[in-house]
């Protein structure tokens, strides 16, 4: 069980490997940015099979806690990318809609 | 008021799933820390009728079975996709009229479109959205307007 | 034997995950603009999760690491299309038109880019 645990690990660090690359190429900052946004969610899915194959349980409540900053961290940086400040507000603004 | 009740319930109900220590001390501490976020929730304004426990009904989990499957069908289409880009790629913005009345509804047609691979909501108008499709088949389900019908049966429970 | 079988679906569960999101990055490298890349994030978000997520509890069984594993897919399940559409939204106010077919999406965001260093590609 523990090989098909960590070849699932390995397969999530090529998924990773290839949002790296995406990351780097870009060419815009929100290709960077979905990149990092699913390296991140894949960050969560490696510590969830990291806490199944070393038995540690109490692991999987880093997975929980990163799952929730990855959310923000990712809205917050679009907003800071898109305003250059993240006090500004009003036109443009990327929460309306 | 009624809300607040339910949202303390669900919040209980949280704490006790995710805590793993049962211990007298530390029930007080969960309970102090459920009336501190209903209180906070309230001097914030934040609940409202989109939390009424109504809204719950047996039809959630049937339409959620539903959205499953059609999230596993449009990922083979779109994992397909990512082998031969140049062929099946057709990314296109389509406009998708609604006629779901209700804040809730429109808000989870929104919601299902975007976590369904191959479509992502761009806007969510009164009477209509714009939805960028990746592939043929993606566009095609939207206009077939199926989801929405879900969306229509899955409110109307009273 | 109950155990055997559990045991085998869930590494089918997870192997298949795996592929998903193998599946997915290829998606994120290949795809032609940015908005597709957004539907190729989508399949690492949902199908890649889900099935790495459920194999996991099946594995568990009836423990407190399930529930906080269907946590989090509750979680996920409810932010990744948020996430996707705030994505979507900060695309569209930086000017990048999802109606054009362009192989490669050019640089328009004015606010977005400055400060980066210089396209390598």
């Amino acid at each position: 069980m523990t090989t098909v645990l960590v070849l699932t690990a390995l397969a999530i660090f090529v998924t990773m490997a290839l949002a790296l690359v995406r990351a780097l190429k870009g060419p815009s900052v929100y290709d960077r940015i979905v990149a990092v946004n699913v390296i991140g969610t894949k960050t969560v899915l490696v510590v969830a099979l990291i806490t199944a194959i070393s038995g540690n349980d109490d692991l999987i409540d880093v997975a929980l806690v990163y799952a929730l900053i990855n959310f923000i961290a990712v809205v917050t940086v679009l907003k800071l990318s898109r305003m250059r400040d993240l006090a500004a507000a009003g036109e443009g603004d990327i929460t309306d809609g | 008021m009624r809300y607040l009740f339910s949202l303390a319930i669900l919040l209980t109900v949280l704490w006790l799933g995710i805590s793993g220590v049962y211990k007298p001390p530390l029930f007080v501490l969960g309970g102090c820390s459920v009336v501190f976020v209903v209180w906070l929730s309230r001097r914030m304004d934040v609940v409202g009728v989109e939390h009424n426990p109504v809204l719950y009904s047996w039809r959630l989990p049937v339409y959620w079975l539903w959205l499953l499957w059609q999230i596993v069908k449009s990922n083979i289409d779109v994992a397909r996709a990512a082998l031969s880009p140049d062929k099946l790629v057709r990314p296109r913005v389509v406009k998708v009229p609604m006629k779901l009345g209700s804040a809730v509804g429109k808000v989870t047609y929104a919601n299902s479109v975007t976590l369904t691979p191959g479509t992502v909501t761009l806007l969510l108008e009164e009477d209509h959205l714009e939805v960028h499709a990746l592939l043929e088949s993606s566009a095609a389900s939207l206009e077939s307007g199926e989801m929405e019908r879900k969306i229509a049966w899955l409110e109307n429970h009273k | 034997m109950v155990e055997t079988m559990l045991a085998v679906i869930s590494g089918i569960f997870l192997l298949t995950g795996g592929i998903f999101g193998i599946l997915g990055g290829i998606g994120l490298l290949r795809f032609p603009d940015f908005y597709s890349r957004l539907h190729a994030a989508g399949i690492t978000d949902t199908l890649c999760a889900f099935l790495i997520i459920i194999g996991l509890v099946i594995q568990a069984g009836l423990a407190l690491v399930s529930i906080k594993l269907m946590l989090i897919l509750i979680f996920m399940v409810f932010t990744a299309p948020t996430a996707s559409h705030a994505l979507a939204r900060a695309g569209l106010a930086a000017g990048d038109d999802p109606a054009t077919l362009e192989s490669e999406p050019m640089e328009i965001a004015p606010l977005g880019s400055r400060g980066e260093p210089p396209s390598n590609s």
